[in-house]
């Protein structure tokens, strides 16, 4: 199973998400400190009814919660987009 | 003190404050790069704390607010959030105004 599958999988288990993009920017940081744990950088973008009503840092702790067996072995660093389904609906008619 | 009174005691004399990799002159991420570039275009004073400079301080922060990664920027002894917390907050307006009052307010009390 790739980084990519793992991370998804975690997240679907937790959040139900009904949207889940994964990308693996790791390439973007290679000879960084980071990059020498051997764990990787990676963007997720995350549409879930889960998270309605909840701030941002609420939103973002959850995905941290879910995914965070792979936070020790997989990955270094997470960029995180997290909104409800009526934010994505207003965020792709707007661009 | 142990690491974790450390962190307490400098989020709460700080008004704002960033854990970061490196400095806001010499930052050493991507991350912590673009969040004090946001902080210093919002124009407002704000401390740093250089993790790769500590240690203890670098082990004991995730723990600190259960918040696994780098940066982290506290305001008024809360933290905000990471990188895209403070970029989102940056682009929406919001983080002036909660910065701008977390200095007025630590005049107020100073």
């Amino acid at each position: 199973m790739t980084r990519i599958e793992k991370i998804r999988g975690a997240l679907q288990l937790t959040l139900q998400p009904q949207q889940i993009e994964v990308e693996d920017e790791s390439h973007l940081h290679a000879g960084h400190a980071g990059a020498a744990t051997g764990r990787g950088h990676f963007n997720v973008k995350v549409v879930a009814e889960a998270f309605t009503g909840q701030s941002l840092i609420a939103r973002h702790r959850m995905v941290y919660a879910a995914v965070d067996a792979l936070m020790q072995t997989d990955i270094h660093a997470l960029s995180i987009r997290a909104l409800t389904p009526a934010e994505s609906v207003a965020q792709s008619s707007s661009n | 003190m142990d690491a974790l009174e450390r962190i307490k005691q400098q989020v709460t004399e700080n008004p704002i404050i960033i854990y970061m990799k490196g400095s806001p002159d010499f930052p050493q991420c991507g991350f912590s790069a673009r969040s004090t570039q946001a902080l210093k275009a919002c124009n407002v004073p704000f401390s740093f704390i250089n993790i790769f400079e500590d240690e203890e301080i670098y082990r004991a922060l995730p723990k600190f607010a259960n918040w696994p990664t780098f940066p982290q920027l506290y305001v008024k002894g809360e933290l905000i959030g990471g990188c895209d917390i403070t970029l989102d907050l940056f682009q929406s307006g919001e983080l002036k105004k909660m910065l701008d009052e977390a200095v007025a307010s630590g005049k107020k009390a100073a």
